[in-house]
């Protein structure tokens, strides 16, 4: 029994010995940390020349931190382990973030470069007065389709994905939102419905939609759709961008009558050390020509407007990604809804998989 | 002293079981009975038994697991027998492990590239002018998947259940007149059965849960409730619910354990 206390107690020395050598090391790390940058965004997401170049520029030291899902990131700035100074979020994690009291807000005076963004991507709904975030990238929800299969152009709306002819051809992307929100737009209601009987119609309207399915996938589908698999697929703009760099029979079209509107957004989290520096950070890549090398390498859709002229024509005038404005203001941005809520549309999105055949 | 010495000994097991399995048990227990706000509650497992679609998902597990662990076991047994009659048995064994060495994703994505619409197998028919044939994300291709996964984990038991028959019981038996038939129903399988056993709870119980190739191989065309528990925990963060069909899938596995113990306990009293 001796021992057994010995042990225990020997444990928990080294345990405190750990505590103490971490606290150490972290305040040794703040104390050097006035030119240290800690960033924290989704990987492959910004053209790492443009980090050496800040660096040359400002005289800060980047780290740069990556995650793969909004929730794992949401957890770690939530446990505060490292000090994040500054993080890219989508819309409806900013809201989340926001409601747990872990954003800091933004001196908008330090962020100049903000007057280079498009109207259509500020004073969105998340965060009405950009208190919070600015944005970095936008894109939209479409279909993405095949012209070996499909003819180029006979996809329009969403309805067309009910047609009898696409039989076990269709991949739709794994995310409960995105599906259900789709047939909500088919039918008319809004995106952000909380109307439980819209839902249901929406759900029995996806049913309908099953034979049509092949699978539904995270990312895979990627994959998929570059080497010819599936004849059309459901997926989110910069996803797209991918796969039509890799594949030239590939084609994206935003359907009609309107779509999903996403953001990732630079935010400050309540953990950032050295705002100071978060704040230089995004008002360099906010500067036009920063945000078009940025968009050029990265492939997504830039909200800086004025970036717009130092891209390519070709990219610049991409309607797959740059739609045109009248399209942009339809589109529906996704609200942060109740936990009850979310919770139906999972709950329907699993009974429509369950039935699937 | 030497029972003190004992005792010490047990700790890093009793830590093990406490932290790991005692713990966490009664943590799914906690959060199955619980709402989200932390207050007693049955409503989850009222929504479980008054829902079709659990119930429905429920039947879609069991009817999985008991297709993967038939169609392993009638492939295994003849193999595993087989096996005991061969020489160079241990090479044999070693080809049959091998497989469990590689990462089951990566087995999972060699499948994806075998099934595919311009996989190996689609290419082998199109040789005979067979069109592509679609295989990848059918019921078909999840159970082909993961019986193949399967498989090494039932022929080691038997294999080792029946080299361990003494060959004078099955010489014996046919000395006595017994047909091949008799001698397989009434003295091979009753004395392999042991192995049998834990062949079919080493694979009939993580089939109940298998989730990561329903996605992958059956394109979340086939919905256990492993991947209901993945969307509770991880989509909606609704613990409370995913822990009651944790509690639920757990009840399911001892149902299992106790009908393939019955037939043990019921012959060693005869």
């Amino acid at each position: 029994m001796k021992k057994l206390l010995w042990g225990i107690s020997a444990i928990l020395l080294v345990c405190l010995g750990l505590w103490g050598l971490s606290n150490k090391l972290l305040q040794s790390s703040a104390a050097s940390g006035n030119h240290k940058l800690i960033i924290y965004n989704w990987g492959d997401y910004i053209d790492p020349d443009l980090i050496s170049k800040f660096e040359k520029q400002t005289g800060y030291r980047v780290t740069y931190q990556t995650f793969d899902s909004n929730e794992a990131m949401y957890t770690k700035i939530k446990q505060g382990g490292t000090a994040y100074d500054l993080a890219v979020p989508s819309e409806y994690m900013v809201t989340k973030l926001r409601k747990a009291g872990l954003l800091e807000k933004l001196d908008l005076s330090k962020i100049p470069n903000r007057k280079y963004l498009g109207k259509n991507f500020i004073h969105q709904s998340f965060d009405p007065q950009n208190e919070y975030s600015l944005p970095y990238f936008w894109g939209t929800l479409g279909i993405i389709y095949n012209d070996k299969f499909v003819k180029a152009g006979s996809i329009t709306s969403w309805n067309d994905l009910w047609n009898k002819k696409y039989r076990h051809n269709i991949l739709l992307v794994d995310s409960a939102r995105d599906i259900m929100g789709l047939s909500l737009a088919s039918l008319g209601y809004s995106m952000n419905t909380t109307n439980t009987i819209e839902l249901h119609l929406a759900k029995t309207k996806l049913d309908n939609l099953g034979s049509n399915v092949k699978a539904i996938i995270a990312d895979e589908l990627k994959m998929y759709m570059i080497q010819n698999e599936a004849a059309i697929g459901v997926t989110w703009s910069g996803e797209a961008s991918e796969m039509l760099a890799a594949n030239k029979h590939l084609h994206y079209v935003v359907p009609k009558p309107y779509s999903n509107l996403w953001f990732d957004n630079f935010v400050v989290p309540k953990t950032a050390k050295n705002p100071q520096a978060a704040y230089a950070f995004i008002n360099f890549m906010l500067d036009p020509k920063n945000a078009a090398q940025n968009a050029e390498y990265v492939g997504y859709a830039t909200p800086v407007e004025a970036a717009l002229k130092y891209l390519p024509k070709s990219v610049r005038d991409d309607k797959q990604f740059y739609p045109d404005r009248k399209l942009v203001k339809r589109l529906e941005v996704f609200k942060d809804l109740s936990k009850s809520k979310v919770q139906e549309y999972n709950d329907l999105f699993l009974e429509f998989k369950m039935y699937v055949h | 002293m030497k029972n003190n010495k004992r005792v010490f000994f047990l700790v890093p097991y009793l830590l093990w079981i406490v932290l790991f399995v005692i713990l966490p048990l009664l943590l799914i227990g906690w959060y199955s009975i619980t709402d989200t706000n932390g207050h007693f509650t049955l409503e989850n497992y009222q929504r479980f038994f008054g829902s079709g679609t659990f119930l429905r998902m429920s039947l879609n597990s069991l009817w999985y697991a008991f297709l993967i662990t038939l169609f392993t076991l009638v492939i295994s047994y003849p193999a595993a027998y087989l096996l005991t009659k061969m020489k160079h048995q241990q090479f044999w064994l070693l080809l049959i492990i091998l497989p469990t060495w590689i990462n089951l994703l990566l087995k999972a994505y060699a499948f994806i590239g075998i099934l595919g619409t311009h996989g190996m197998v689609n290419q082998f028919l199109q040789l005979f002018g067979l069109g592509p044939v679609n295989m990848l994300f059918t019921n078909f291709a999840f159970i082909l998947v993961a019986v193949y996964i399967e498989i090494p984990f039932m022929i080691l038991p038997i294999y080792n259940a029946i080299a361990d028959i003494n060959p004078a019981v099955i010489q014996a038996s046919e000395d006595l007149g017994a047909s091949k038939w008799q001698t397989f129903r009434y003295v091979l399988w009753p004395l392999s059965w042991p192995g049998v056993e834990s062949g079919i709870q080493a694979i009939f119980i993580p089939s109940l849960s298998l989730f990561m190739l329903t996605r992958l191989i059956g394109g979340n065309r086939v919905i256990t409730l492993g991947t209901a528990i993945e969307e509770y925990f991880m989509t909606t963060m609704n613990w409370n619910m995913g822990a009651t069909i944790g509690v639920i899938l757990i009840v399911m596995m001892i149902v299992v354990m106790l009908i393939t113990g019955q037939r043990k306990k019921g012959r060693t009293r005869k």
